[in-house]
């Protein structure tokens, strides 16, 4: 297993980090965010990243796609973290193109994975109906109704829920709310009859909406994967998004970092630069350790992927826990060492603070991933 | 065949023909020296062979003594001795930490002096550098060393000498320029342990026996040709040794593993399920306990990767600044796997000695106390915080 990128993954890397830095930095997220941007991402930016292939690195070369693997998707994150970049990517890179690919029959994914590549389609997962990560205990119910099911039900926190072209719902057509089998996916049409969705303003001014489904009808080729077997795709799928997440947050931290560093080398007080007291030198020492330690955890976690891993489930769970611990740290500090205009929306620094705590909530929080661990573990 | 499937076929049947069966057993190390002792007869003729080999010290030089293998090479001997289960024929300061510094720093006559015996582990080797005054200040150490004709005179007292009660001779260092700036008045001395004027007193510790000493030179005598790396030029040498130490010592953290196949469980989890107990799920019962477990081993992992993150971008040319945390990370993280032992173990962790406590529980207690010096020793977790702050971060002194 190799730690470090290779050649044309480090170049992925740059390429991505230089386009990011030069279209892309807080400044743009800023504009998105204050001239109320109501689908929550510039389109012209995401355009420029499909051209760049990044809604095709997950996506097999047969279905149009580049198949580049979880390392480059993980770097690409990383450096989005970095610059506060808003874009579909997330959910409909990750999450649309891990959901049909590897959940889809062939005319599905014939149909609806080269849109993804070319731009032409946007996905959200509707998942969770409580505040708290619980994937497979879903209450939204499928019933059958002649050839066709009716889902009814509420979603909550689906990310880009308000601006996606396809929305898979996880649903039940079987058993109890928290039965893990008995879950199925359903492709729906955001414009369907019954289909009420809200955009929801969160602390990051990011995307996220609530969904209610009233007797939505939907036909049986419809279902994504197997009937009742949904479990199964969806743990995959989230492992992924949760590594893909997990490399935004290392990015995340990696900044509001770099920007403490900065700030300590040039505040003065006492008559000296801030950063030659020892209470603050060592905290960012161990903050350097600690996000030393996620970034091996993170590349871990995308080899995982990569290799097909039969560890892969936990070392998800390390990644998203690493991150999590790490960029809660970092961004409580970084805000602290700034001092007074580390709480002013002028300065950056809060606006890392603010998106870690949402990507903290993200498909399971730290102390999730940590009980997932031990249960994977047998403890 | 390539040259490498050569040697590695030529390594296995000399290994074969050479390695004693009671070798090929685990079981301890022979540490050698002039009053060697041996477990095992089988133990001393190993070592022999070896040594004779140059393969105690398989990379160093041939004209050394050393084995003359390239990197390649030394992997396939230690693959192939792992093979076997051939224990290591030798352990010692020398091989660890003083050797590597003379080839660097010493002159071609120390070099062929003092490297040979290291390979053939003729003598024991032990550190002087901290002083009961000078800790985690080394750099304001008092033992002077004053020029008499041949030799130095040496008076003062080293503390944390591992086996200086064992030891033949003394890597050193010494204050040989008074007047110099503190960093500029330093020396690199080796001196013989079996004369009148040094005297060696153990240590007792927290944790009970330890190699510890207290070492006192009173009127020591060592010839001026042992000083290695230049007249007050000690600290560049001290330095680089302090660096071999420290991987040494930072290894020790990782001891909870940190294979991504595996499924390691780092020990932790079977301690808290056989002192905590079990719930139904089999899950440890006692909630809190197993969220400590839990997160030091998902830690434990992070380090061992990033240990593995850290050699892979050294063999490709980088040396990565990662490094530099091993220590003080490696340290802390085992000083809290120990605390957690203990708290899943409950009263069955404090015992001393004798009835009531099993080996193994006792030996966790000893343990338990020992890690407390691994924070300390070879730089404390303050100074890694320092160093890492100044040489990786680049945050200023004044």
């Amino acid at each position: 297993m190799a730690l470090i990128l290779n050649e044309e993954q480090q170049s992925l890397k740059d390429i991505a980090k230089e386009f990011l830095q030069k279209n892309a930095p807080v400044t743009h997220f800023r504009e998105v965010r204050d001239t109320q941007n109501q689908q929550g991402y510039d389109n012209s930016l995401w355009q420029e990243m499909v051209n760049l292939g990044w809604s095709g690195i997950l996506i097999p070369e047969e279905y149009g796609g580049f198949d580049f693997g979880m390392i480059g998707m993980g770097s690409i994150f990383e450096e989005m973290g970095k610059t506060l970049t808003p874009s579909p990517l997330f959910s409909t890179g990750v999450l649309g193109a891990s959901l049909i690919s590897l959940g889809g029959n062939d005319n599905q994914k014939q149909s609806l994975l080269p849109q993804i590549v070319e731009g032409n389609l946007t996905t959200a997962l509707a998942l969770e109906e409580t505040n708290r990560h619980a994937p497979f205990s879903i209450a939204t119910e499928a019933k059958k109704e002649g050839d066709n099911f009716e889902i009814s039900g509420e979603k909550t926190f689906v990310i880009d829920g308000h601006s996606a072209n396809l929305i898979i719902v996880a649903s039940r057509t079987e058993g109890a709310t928290d039965d893990a089998s008995g879950i199925t996916l359903f492709l729906v049409d955001p414009e369907s009859k019954g289909v009420e969705i809200t955009k929801t303003s969160m602390v990051d001014s990011r995307n996220a909406a609530s969904i209610k489904f009233n007797k939505v009808i939907v036909s049986q080729s419809e279902i994504l994967g197997e009937q009742n077997n949904g479990a199964a795709v969806l743990e995959e799928v989230l492992d992924r998004a949760q590594i893909a997440i997990s490399a935004e947050m290392l990015g995340n931290a990696s900044q509001a970092f770099d920007l403490t560093l900065e700030y300590l080398k040039e505040r003065k007080q006492f008559g000296a630069v801030i950063g030659t007291f020892q209470a603050l030198q060592h905290r960012a020492a161990e903050m350097y350790s600690e996000l030393e330690l996620t970034k091996s955890s993170v590349i871990a976690a995308c080899n995982a992927v990569d290799e097909k891993s039969n560890d892969l489930k936990r070392m998800a769970s390390l990644a998203k826990f690493k991150a999590g611990e790490t960029n809660y740290l970092v961004t409580n500090e970084a805000v602290q060492m700034h001092g007074g205009v580390g709480v002013t929306d002028e300065y950056d620094v809060g606006l890392f603070m603010k998106r870690a705590r949402v990507t903290e909530q993200i498909f399971g929080n730290s102390e999730y991933h940590l009980d997932r661990y031990a249960n994977l573990s047998d403890y | 065949m390539s040259e490498l499937q050569t040697f590695r076929e030529e390594t296995r049947n000399w290994l074969e023909a050479n390695c004693p069966p009671e070798m090929r057993k685990p079981g301890d190390i022979a540490w050698g020296g002039r009053n060697a002792q041996f477990s095992h007869p089988d133990q001393e003729l190993w070592l022999q062979r070896m040594g004779e080999k140059g393969w105690t010290c398989p990379t160093w030089p041939s004209e050394y003594g050393g084995g003359g293998l390239s990197k390649e090479e030394n992997k396939i001997l230690q693959e192939e001795m792992g093979a076997i289960g051939a224990r290591s024929p030798l352990g010692s300061f020398g091989i660890w930490m003083l050797g590597p510094a003379l080839l660097e720093f010493a002159t071609e006559e120390q070099k062929k002096e003092h490297l040979p015996p290291i390979v053939r582990g003729e003598y024991w080797w032990c550190q002087g550098y901290s002083e009961p005054g000078s800790g985690s200040d080394l750099a304001s150490l008092s033992t002077k060393a004053v020029a008499d004709g041949d030799n130095y005179i040496i008076n003062g007292q080293k503390i944390w000498t591992s086996y200086a009660d064992k030891a033949d001779k003394i890597f050193c260092l010494v204050r040989t320029g008074p007047q110099e700036p503190k960093h500029d008045g330093i020396s690199f001395l080796l001196i013989d342990m079996d004369q009148p004027g040094v005297t060696t007193r153990p240590i007792t510790l927290i944790s009970g026996k330890s190699p510890f000493c207290e070492t006192f030179f009173d009127d020591a005598k060592a010839p001026t040709k042992d000083l290695v790396g230049g007249l007050n030029k000690g600290w560049t040498v001290a330095k680089r040794l302090l660096e071999h130490e420290r991987t040494m010592i930072s290894a020790m953290g990782l001891s909870g593993g940190g294979d991504g196949s595996k499924k390691t469980k780092s020990g932790l989890a079977e301690i808290g399920k056989k002192y905590a107990g079990v719930d139904s799920d089999q899950k440890i019962s006692d909630s809190a306990l197993r969220r400590k477990i839990a997160m030091h081993d998902l830690n434990s992992r992070a380090f061992g990767l990033t240990m593995q993150r850290v050699g892979e971008e050294t063999k490709v040319g980088s040396p990565s600044p990662a490094a530099a945390m091993s220590k003080y990370y490696g340290t802390e993280h085992n000083k809290l796997r120990y605390e957690l032992m203990l708290e899943a173990m409950g009263t069955q962790a404090i015992g001393w000695e004798g009835e009531g406590f099993s080996m193994e529980e006792l030996q966790i207690t000893r343990d338990w106390l020992r890690t407390k010096a691994n924070s300390i020793e070879g730089g404390t977790s303050e100074v890694q915080l320092n160093v890492i702050s100044k040489r990786v971060l680049g945050l200023p002194d004044k």
